[in-house]
Parts: C-alpha cells; structure tokens; sequence
C-alpha cells in the first residue's frame, strides 16, 4: 500500500509541480509590476487556471499511482474554481467600470482634474 | 519519497510564499479597493494550491477537505466584497 512510487511517476509530477510553482510566481509578478486594473486581471487567471491544473494533475497522478487505484477526488477542486472565477472576474470587471464612470468625473484618469462637467 | 520529487515540492512552496508576499505588496499599496479585492483572490487562491501540495507532501489526502473549503469560503468572500463595491458606489 505505503511502497514508494516508482521514479515514472515521481519526474512528471515534481514538474507539473514546478511548472505550477513558476507561473503562480509569474502571476503575482505581474500583479504587482502592470499600470492599470484591467492589465492587472490578467495574471491572476494564470494561477486560477494553469496552475491550479498542474497541481491538480500532479496530486492525481501521485495518489493514484501510491494507492493503486484512480482517485479522482482533486477533481472537485478544479471544477469547482473553474465554475467560480468567472463570476468574481465579470463582478470586480464590473465594479471597475462602475466605479469610473461616476457622473461629475472624468472616465478614466487621463483627463487633467477640473475639465470634466462638474 | 525521492530527493527529486522533495526538491521540486520546497522549490514550489517557495515560489507559493514568494507570490503571496508580492500579492500582499499589491494589496497593501493598490490604488483602488478592488485591486485588494484581486490581490485577496490571488492569495486565497494560492494557499488553497499549497495545501495540495502539502498533501502531496506528507501523503495524507485529508488535506483536500480544507483546500475545497478554502476554494468554497473564497470564493463567497471574494464575490460579496465585490458586489459591495459595485452596489456602494452606485447607490451612494
């Protein structure tokens, strides 16, 4: 039951796991280092979609080869954040939209303060 | 376990610590609430990974009953912070 896995399945796995590892550190980097809101939404969904599926295929792989059965239940996981994410991406889109286009300022911060009608 | 899979597992945890730090750089100086709200989801959704890989770890799947409550929980969090944000402003 507890024996070691075989080195076939332990290379695929520590590189899904290192895959995951550098894009989730890409998408933080570049949440911190984009100029505006927009641009920064991007990178996360390099986490919330690659690398959440690099783990999960990894954690898939492992059990399944240590227990000697298919264990499916990480898929849970995945499905259920692939459901997720696009309604918190479309709600904060939303809110950024919103929150610029209040009446009595400019759109986006482009214009010089004080020409927009006040 | 191998030394190659236990060396891609802490190189992994480090690059996970590594973006929650600079996720919370862009939480704490983000110019607008909802780039914390994002900055919040990047993080939540980070930890829930590093407690996959910790179950891979230690090989005990009893770690992805809390990964799937995390997801849960964030996700619930992250969109009611989000809804506040657009119905506030629209009302105020």
């Amino acid at each position: 039951m507890n024996e070691a896995v075989s080195l076939w399945i332990e290379v695929p796995v520590a590189l899904l796991l290192a895959m995951s590892g550098v894009f989730t550190l890409l998408a933080a980097v570049g949440l911190v280092r984009f100029k505006s809101f927009f641009q920064r939404m991007h990178p996360p969904a390099l986490a919330f979609s690659l690398s959440s599926w690099c783990v999960t295929l990894a954690s898939i792989l492992y059990f399944s080869a240590q227990d000697d059965k298919l264990s499916l239940h990480a898929w849970l996981i995945i499905i259920f954040l692939s459901l997720t994410v696009p309604v918190t991406t479309i709600l904060l889109a939303r809110t950024e939209l919103f929150r610029t286009r209040r009446p009595g300022q400019a759109a986006r911060s482009t214009s010089p303060p004080g020409s927009g009608p006040h | 376990m191998s030394d190659l899979l236990f060396a891609a597992i802490v190189f992994t945890l480090a690059c996970y610590v590594l973006a929650m730090a600079l996720a919370l750089v862009r939480m704490v100086r983000g110019p607008s609430a909802q780039d914390r709200v994002l900055a919040m989801d990047l993080i939540w959704t980070v930890g829930m990974l590093l407690l996959l890989v910790l179950a891979i770890r230690y090989r005990n799947s009893a770690y992805f009953e809390a990964a799937l409550l995390i997801a849960i929980f964030g996700f619930v969090s992250s969109a009611s912070m989000a809804k506040f944000l657009l119905r506030g402003e629209v009302i105020e």
